[in-house]
């Protein structure tokens, strides 16, 4: 896109009881990103349209949203990547409650995180209360931690999306944030109970819808997931380790 | 029908949860006090989220001449002086222990080859002193602030903005404020009240800062009767993106200079060397051969000069542009790419380094940074000035009103260094939490009269109910694009009195400023709240600005281009009068104490 045009944004607006897709057209400059033009939008035609942002350079993970189908930052999508012929839809996240327009209620994910165990170091290596790690073994935690909480891995979930299991599975972002604490180097804490139980990591099965949508590019269900699967594979389904428990109690963490 | 508000009490009232409001709230509630929390936005989206390249504290993990001492100093010289030299102390003592407790608290900082917390280059520190995690240090913080908080038994409002603080006679005893959401009311009662909002960045047209950064706890102090100083020192950072407009402002860390990325001007000459400020000179590399030593761990080398303090560097890319040798938008030409020739991998080591900037240009601007320089310009990131506060307890001038983090002055007086903000969050997040924690257990929590109470929703409701149609949005763009070119970067008489009378015309728009009827997630009325805090937080930067007739930091006048000696040394200090106007006056800065003047003549 060399130069500036006119270009038509559909929107859904509307609260949770009733919503329509909405025609705006507004003026479209070179290297515009759709949040641009929904702020626009905002000042020339809509002065109540609903969207919730921050930074506006894809760190915060607030501008969430689903742009022609696909789950998307708004912040980070350029409109020069998109076909402007046809009308810019731009909805909101479906796996959560619409508030209003394109912002949704995501406090269920803040309750989901409050319920998983805390971090919980070893004793400090050194006497000021510090530790020794080295980089190669916290590599892995740290593509973790890159997480910026957008939820859009939730979003694109088909257990949460399609089926509405969110009472029985945590979802793609606390399964990144349970691999972060479980993969620590000085956590001394065991979840593998919970994620097989009150996590549900057992409704997961693979289809890596949440890979491809992390604005992070964390490597979702192969880096975090399936390990995670196999963690609780061992502790619970593996014939020999359940022989082995008869003989030798569990860890105390687990009672 | 009467407007119902939603009473709720706690000891101690944090508003703000970015690292600062996070840590205050996390060490009030240790205390055992009952702690309130509210924010903006959604928990863990604060602007901390967005800061890059480290934390500041001498840990020496990585070169052990450093030290509290030479913290200290640095921070005093990067300041020019104007800083609390109690608050530069405690926090350059304080830092070390603050960040070895993010890690116990889950935090994965970089590594260094033995195991320990990594540090790297910044401007103006003369050691590696930034514990960091490659360019996304903020969120990190934020985010292990956050999975810790939320543990600590801490009512957490979110999505809930302040509008107003709530006082029996002399002493801060609540805020209102409504939920952005539904838009229902809230009355917060507290024994102490911590803010913790940040800055005023939104006020400006071209700046790194969130929509969030509205001046609201400035606003709110100097309203409630508090002192504020130092606003005429706002940091335009020297590297936010240029290119393509809608991106212009966003933050290119200063981290990609301390990994050896260097300043080039269209001509390719590195522009930095031909002006070295005398307070630096024997601390700067001499040539490009010596910069790069520096970067690459050399301890006898000195630092290139692209890692000046950010005041100096913002302006010599200023020069740069204006006369005629900059990029092809406006900027100059940052370049990391270059240190292929000194290493092999440069390409996979700059990604892995800098991995956030790498996405940023890959995505917004369409740049490979391993390849190719990146155009920068300045842009606004930083505000020195802020609530006055008791350095060692950050209590306001008002009995019960603390402030920690950006909103609170005297850290970084006349500029700050790069990493002394997120170190400054928690070590004086801390601070703020352990004292209004004590100062509420001492002083209890008082009834909040109903009085205040309809009245804060009345001039709540006004841009719904009273609005002289007005559109907030177009107001607001008018202010940042007068405080852009009449407060920015290069300043004089003129344009500040003109920037003046502009911004007397923008109040009487803003008072009429309409919104929508819906309450429910409406950001029409949002702006046309927030155009008060930004309106307050202008007039306190101009005005400031006008009255220091010197060039110090990051304060620059063409028309009193030189630092004023014997005259300079003050705080402004800017106060509302009885009459509603806005007072500034000057006052000595808080002087050092023998002990920390000789520091600095050791120091040198």
């Amino acid at each position: 896109m060399a130069e500036s045009r006119r270009v038509t944004f559909r929107i859904s607006r509307g609260d949770g009881a009733r919503t329509e897709l909405v025609d705006y057209t507004t003026e479209v400059t070179p290297g515009m990103v759709v949040l641009d033009a929904v702020h626009q939008i905002q000042a020339e035609s809509a002065p109540d349209l609903a969207c919730r942002w921050n930074c506006k350079a894809g760190k915060c993970g607030s501008c969430s949203a689903e742009i022609n189908g696909r789950p998307r930052l708004m912040c980070m999508t350029r409109l020069g990547d998109l076909d402007l012929d046809m009308p810019v839809i731009v909805e909101p996240m479906r796996a959560f409650p619409r508030i209003r327009d394109l912002v949704t209620d995501v406090s269920w994910n803040y309750r989901v995180k409050k319920r998983i165990k805390p971090f919980t170091p070893r004793p400090p290596d050194a006497p000021d209360g510090s530790w020794r790690m080295v980089q190669a073994d916290v590599d892995r935690v740290q593509e973790f931690r890159k997480c910026i909480e957008c939820f859009l891995c939730q979003n694109v979930c088909h257990v949460l999306r399609d089926h509405h299991k969110h009472e029985e599975f945590a979802g793609p972002r606390h399964m990144v944030y349970v691999a972060a604490l479980e993969m620590h180097p000085l956590d001394t804490q065991d979840r593998l109970g919970d994620l097989k139980d009150a996590d549900g990591i057992g409704y997961c099965n693979i289809t890596k819808c949440c890979t491809k949508v992390c604005p992070e590019h964390i490597t979702i269900t192969d880096n975090a997931i399936i390990p995670l699967k196999e963690r609780v594979a061992d502790e619970f389904y593996d014939p020999l380790t359940r022989l082995f428990r008869i003989f030798r109690p569990r860890r105390a963490a687990d009672r | 029908m009467s407007e119902q508000a939603t009473r709720t009490e706690h000891d101690v009232l944090v508003i703000g949860a970015g690292g600062a409001g996070l840590r205050a709230a996390i060490e009030a509630s240790a205390r055992g006090a009952r702690v309130g929390l509210v924010c903006k936005s959604l928990l863990g989206k604060a602007h901390t989220v967005m800061a890059e390249g480290g934390m500041a504290a001498a840990m020496a993990n990585v070169d052990d001449r450093d030290n509290w001492r030479v913290h200290f100093t640095d921070t005093m010289r990067g300041g020019q002086y104007l800083n609390n030299p109690r608050m530069a102390e405690l926090h350059a003592k304080e830092a070390p222990d603050r960040v070895r407790e993010l890690e116990a608290w889950g935090a994965v900082f970089d590594r260094t080859r033995d195991g320990r917390i990594l540090q790297r280059n910044f401007g103006g520190h003369r050691y590696p002193r930034l514990a960091h995690v490659g360019d996304r240090t903020g969120l990190e913080m934020i985010r292990t602030l956050q999975d810790h908080g939320i543990h600590q038994g801490i009512d957490i409002f979110m999505e809930c903005t302040v509008t107003t603080l709530l006082k029996q006679g002399d002493r801060v005893v609540g805020a209102f404020g409504y939920d952005r959401e539904r838009g229902r009311f809230r009355v917060f009662g507290a024994g102490a009240v911590v803010l913790a909002t940040g800055g005023i960045g939104r006020a400006y047209k071209i700046t790194s800062n969130s929509w969030e950064y509205t001046g609201d706890g400035h606003s709110l102090a100097y309203h409630a009767g508090a002192d504020l100083i130092d606003m005429e020192f706002v940091q335009f950072h020297p590297t936010g993106m240029v290119w393509p407009p809608s991106v212009r402002g966003i933050l290119v860390t200063e981290g990609v200079r301390g990994e050896g990325g260097v300043l080039r001007n269209s001509q390719g000459r590195r522009f930095m060397f031909d002006d070295i400020p005398p307070l630096y000179a024997n601390q700067t590399a001499k040539d490009e051969e010596e910069g790069w030593r520096y970067v690459t761990g050399d301890k006898n080398a000195n630092r290139p000069p692209e890692l000046l303090t950010r005041d100096h560097v913002a302006r010599c890319i200023v020069r740069e542009v204006r006369e005629g040798r900059g990029s092809p938008h406006g900027g100059v030409f940052l370049d990391i790419a270059w240190i292929k020739q000194r290493i092999p991998n440069a390409a996979e080591h700059i990604r892995k380094k800098l991995p956030s900037m790498y996405h940023q240009f890959k995505e917004l601007a369409g740049v490979d940074i391993t390849q190719e320089p990146m155009e920068v310009g300045p842009t606004t990131h930083y505000v020195m000035g802020g609530v006055r506060v008791d350095g060692d307890t950050q209590m306001s001038t008002v009995p019960g009103l603390f402030a920690a983090g950006e909103v609170a002055a005297g850290l970084h007086g006349a500029n700050r260094l790069g990493g002394n903000s997120l170190s400054d969050l928690v070590v004086f997040g801390k601070r703020a939490g352990e004292h209004a924690a004590a100062w509420a257990k001492s002083h209890g929590t008082i009834a909040i009269p109903d009085d205040q109470v309809q009245e804060a929703i009345r001039s709540t409701l006004a841009p719904i109910d009273e609005g002289g149609g007005e559109n907030p949005y177009l107001v607001q763009q008018d202010l940042q694009e007068l405080m852009q070119e009449k407060v920015g970067i290069v300043r004089n008489a003129a344009e500040m009195s003109a920037a003046l009378d502009g911004l007397a015309a923008l109040k009487a728009r803003a008072a009429k400023a309409q919104a929508t009827i819906n309450r429910e997630y409406n950001p029409s009325w949002h702006t046309a709240l927030d155009l008060r805090n930004l309106l307050t937080v202008s007039e306190a930067v101009a005005l400031s600005a006008l009255d220091r007739r010197e060039s110090r930091g990051a304060h620059f006048r063409e028309d009193y281009p030189d630092k004023d000696v014997a005259h300079g040394g003050h705080n402004s200090v800017i106060r509302k009068a009885p009459d509603g106007s806005m007072q500034l006056h000057r006052e000595p800065c808080p002087p050092m104490t023998d002990e920390q003047k000789a520091l600095v003549k050791e120091m040198g």
